[in-house]
């Protein structure tokens, strides 16, 4: 295939003056190397590539994609779409394209994550399997390295590529999981023996855990837990769409949460991975969502700043009309406080390193369930006592976070990956929370 | 497409694999959505490409690309084969795979009426009015989509396999949701997730979404002034057939998936609380439950004619009489389990993804009560259906399930409507305690089409014949 921007001259081309139209074409390679009982198991690359069409005829819209780039499959990416276009009724929320305008420098880039061959992915879990010893293991190392192509025909042109990469796993004793993860731009920095270290003393401090009765606790949550609970703040809370239908908690000016925490949606923050525009061609640029604790702002793309008399910011995704605007490179704002100094602060709590499987119960409230995973501990008068075994939780994410209640912000600021995150990664560091409610243990 | 799936394995094999199977596979994907009476979105997707994978000692590799040429698909063998090695590098014990039988087929699911070919003006029509009907009829947001598609893969394997399946899958959702002063309430239709299967439009159309509009709009505004459910550590609840879809697929799909039993998931999806010892001698339920992993229901969403390693079709009992007897099983986890055979039960989503173990159809087979006669037998109890959230441990025991809508059962009498109703258990003392089966005409093949699994992440389209059951002394509401 000829370059990315090659193949969106070539499909607008096509268009004409026939419709609006607006074209992001992907290119690059994902592997991913995985691991379980110690011995790499599965180990796949894909060469990456696709191609998106939007347009608007008269406001009439449609979308179609493909992955060949040969004369043919274009005109017929381009007939089809067209046809379906002028098969529909006019959309009366269509807000047109994007100007042309340029995106914040940005190339989170390395040639040598980008060209990572499977032996480098090797390497990394060998060290992760001997650092783990006598106990099992588990996890993946991924790189990737995507380049991304947008034009409209309002004359809109950017490029943007990124490159990533992820060592995560756990060691795993007879009665106990322990989880490490490191994520960057760049595989060299990943350090596969570090991080099975630091599994496997997690798994070993929390082997042989004990019950706790469900309640009301203080928590140490680590960054993995907190990007988790920013995920639910943007996609139920801060995106425009839910603000539009009434289902966000987000009151733009309000204090609503804790006066320590800020957060902002940066693609040019050092920690943060992606490219520097969103797909509609709007360049993202640092957005403010919570000040000093004051709610600050919300996420659009060009539908949902329509709709809400705003700007778009820049976080439209592939497909996301009926979904609304995400951030892509949320970045929690670190305290000063370190991990001793945090645990050393609580009173009776617990510390937990990973949630597992969180989902929401009511949006407007943000009231989410969901389970601890790998590695839980009580903490007395500022000292770890003993490991727990796992906990159910129902909170109010929303509340957890709430004026008065964050009592410690990690100065351990963490980019938190998962499989395939080309489009960026959230930021957090650990928080020490006031009240966190478990709603059941082990037996129920 | 033959063609590039030989030259793929035929290059595998000569980079030093001693087995290689390679899927060319052409996929297109049409949705359309609309929200409160405007059609807003209508994508129209295609996508075709190679996916080979090498097996060299204890490893696989697998390469995927979307070039279909002769050259690319030799050059993606070989690739196949050099990840495979480097596998090879952190290495187990060598993998085997259980005998199959070397086929030439072909294979497609009955289609009644081409979903792609029915009108965009006729299926845009029908999401339009659904709409509107909702807003009508009290729902502050209203949704309704669908989406279908149209796969044809190539299966070429160094054993021999050479088999083609064409499989059309559709299906449809309406929702509607209603905004409270500090909440809000939704209600499905047929199910948060839809209903898709292995069929043509007709499906859609059996589905009736213009009938049911108005009653969800409905229950969703009245569901704002009905009282929560109330918070109780047992009682007997009863389970619509869609929340037992649910309940059958985290609690007992995912826990038989046999990578999980071997720790191949561990670090993700998780493991499960069956071992393989037990298999074939532990209670999973009571003894009316019978749980088989069936591909060749027709029309359900997770049926075929040959999973993506060609082993045929067929079903397996999963759970016989309460106790656990069987696995979801491909050839490489059948084989180091010590099992026979496959259970036929591995797929990838699209040409670029490996397959794995996915489930076909896990469903519940029908008892003898109805509905009716559950509700008449309870005394004091709940009753809830369609799924509003979901939450299992990693092991597959701990779970917590809400659904959109409850009503409270007094005297063998359906009572008030309950909101957020939700309820906890552990999986086998939750499944012990099942002791009335819905029958025959209560079974419904409810398909989920966003089963996910997997890295890089998987997307699964997986069946669930389901009836509704009762349970006794079930936690319901949340603890506060």
């Amino acid at each position: 295939m000829s370059g990315p921007m090659d193949v969106c001259e070539r499909v607008l081309e096509r268009v004409g003056g026939r419709a609006e139209a607006e074209v992001t074409v992907s290119t690059g390679t994902e592997a991913l190397t995985r691991f379980a009982t110690g011995f790499i198991h599965q180990n796949v690359a894909d060469a990456v590539r696709g191609i998106h069409l939007r347009l608007a005829v008269g406001g009439r819209v449609a979308e179609g994609s493909a992955n060949q780039a040969d004369d043919v499959s274009l005109d017929r990416l381009v007939q089809s779409t067209l046809d379906a276009a002028g098969l529909q009724p006019v959309d009366a929320g269509w807000p047109g394209l994007a100007p042309a305008a340029d995106a914040p420098d940005v190339d989170h880039w390395d040639d040598g994550t980008a060209t990572a061959e499977p032996a480098a992915r090797a390497d990394h879990v060998g060290a992760f399997v001997s650092a783990a010893g006598e106990l099992e293991s588990a996890g993946y190392c991924s790189t990737e390295g995507i380049e991304i192509a947008f034009a409209n025909s309002a004359g809109q042109r950017l490029v943007g590529r990124a490159t990533a990469a992820t060592m995560d796993g756990i060691a795993r004793t007879a009665t106990s999981d322990g989880s490490a993860r490191v994520s960057s731009r760049r595989l060299a920095d990943l350090d596969g023996d570090q991080t099975g270290r630091l599994a496997v003393e997690r798994a070993r401090s929390s082997a042989d855990a004990g019950d706790l009765e469900p309640g009301h606790y203080e928590v140490i949550l680590s960054p993995n837990c907190v990007t988790d609970m920013l995920y639910f703040l943007a996609v139920y809370g801060f995106n425009g769409r839910a603000v539009e239908e009434g289902r966000s908690f987000a009151r733009v000016g309000e204090m609503q949460f804790d006066r320590s925490l800020s957060l902002a949606d940066d693609v040019t923050h050092p920690v943060s991975v992606g490219v520097p525009f969103d797909a509609e061609g709007t360049p993202k640029r640092r957005l403010e969502l919570i000040t000093d604790g004051q709610t600050a702002g919300l996420v659009h793309d060009r539908r949902t700043a329509q709709a809400l008399g705003a700007e778009s910011t820049g976080n439209a995704v592939l497909g996301g009309a009926s979904f609304g605007a995400v951030p892509a490179n949320l970045v929690l704002a670190p305290g000063s406080a370190s991990r001793d100094e945090l645990i050393g602060s609580v009173r009776r709590g617990l510390v937990v390193t990973d949630f597992w499987y969180t989902r929401i119960l009511d949006p407007r409230t943000q009231v989410v369930t969901g389970l601890t995973r790998n590695g839980v501990w009580l903490v007395e008068d500022g000292r770890v006592v003993r490991p727990v075994t796992n906990l159910r939780f129902t909170q109010s994410f929303v509340e957890a976070l709430g004026p008065g209640a964050v009592l410690g912000v990690g100065s351990d600021l963490t980019l938190v990956g998962g499989g395939s995150f080309g489009d960026g990664a959230f930021a957090a560091p650990s928080l020490h929370l006031a009240s966190w409610n478990f709603t059941g243990n082990a037996k129920g | 497409m033959f063609e590039f799936a030989d030259a793929a394995v035929e290059a595998a094999i000569a980079a030093g694999a001693r087995y290689a199977d390679a899927r060319v596979m052409d996929r297109r994907h049409e949705s359309m959505s609309a929200r409160n009476g405007e059609v807003e979105g209508l994508t129209q997707e295609g996508s075709v490409g190679l996916g080979v994978r090498a097996l060299i000692g204890s490893g696989w590799g697998f390469y995927s690309t979307a070039d279909l040429t002769t050259d690319a698909a030799r050059a993606a063998g070989a690739q196949a084969a050099a990840i495979a090695r480097a596998s090879a590098s952190v290495p187990g014990a060598d993998l085997e795979l259980t005998p199959i039988e070397a086929r030439q087929d072909h294979w497609s699911n009955a289609v009644g009426e081409d979903p792609l070919s029915v009108p965009l003006a006729e299926k845009g029509d029908m999401l339009v009015s659904v709409t509107r009907t909702m807003r009508e009829h009290g729902a502050d947001t209203a949704n309704a989509g669908y989406h279908i598609w149209d796969t044809t893969k190539w299966l070429v394997s160094s054993e021999g396999h050479r088999i083609d399946q064409h499989i059309v899958e559709c299906g449809a959702s309406m929702d509607a949701t209603a905004n409270g002063e500090n909440e809000t309430q939704r209600r499905s239709y047929p199910g948060i997730r839809g209903q898709y299967g292995t069929r043509g439009w007709e499906l859609i159309r059996e589905l009736d979404l213009p009938g049911n509009a108005a009653r969800i709009a409905e229950e969703a505004r009245a569901l704002l002034t009905a009282p929560a459910c109330p918070s109780r550590d047992a009682t007997d609840l009863i389970i619509g057939s869609e929340q037992m879809a649910l309940q059958i697929h985290e609690s007992v799909g995912h826990a038989v998936e046999l990578d999980r039993i071997l720790g191949w998931e561990a670090a993700f999806a998780g493991t499960s609380w069956l071992d393989l010892s037990q298999l074939g001698t532990l209670r999973f339920g009571s003894d009316l439950m019978n749980i088989t992993a069936d591909a060749t229901l027709p029309g359900a969403l997770g049926s075929f004619g040959y999973d993506d390693e060609g082993t045929p079709a067929h079903p397996v009992d999963i759970v016989r009489d309460g106790i656990w007897v069987g696995v979801l099983s491909g050839r490489d986890s059948a084989a180091l389990a010590g099992l026979d055979s496959s259970g036929g039960a591995v797929r990838g989503d699209g040409y670029n993804r490996l397959p794995m173990v996915r489930m076909t159809n896990v469903g519940l087979l029908p008892g003898t009560s109805s509905l009716d006669e559950m509700i008449a037998a309870t005394d004091d109890g709940m009753l809830m259906d369609t799924n509003r959230s979901w939450s299992i441990d990693d092991k597959r025991l701990n779970f917590q399930f809400g659904c959109e809508i409850g009503w409270e059962i007094k005297d063998g009498k359906r009572g008030r409507m309950v909101k957020n109703p939700t309820y906890t258990g552990i999986g086998p003392k939750f499944w012990q305690s099942l002791d009335m089966l819905g029958n025959e005409s209560e079974l419904t093949y409810w398909g989920t089409p966003n089963c996910g699994k997997g890295q890089p992440g998987q997307i699964g389209h997986t069946g669930h014949p389901a009836v509704p059951c009762r349970f006794r002394g079930v936690r319901v509401g949340v603890r506060s």
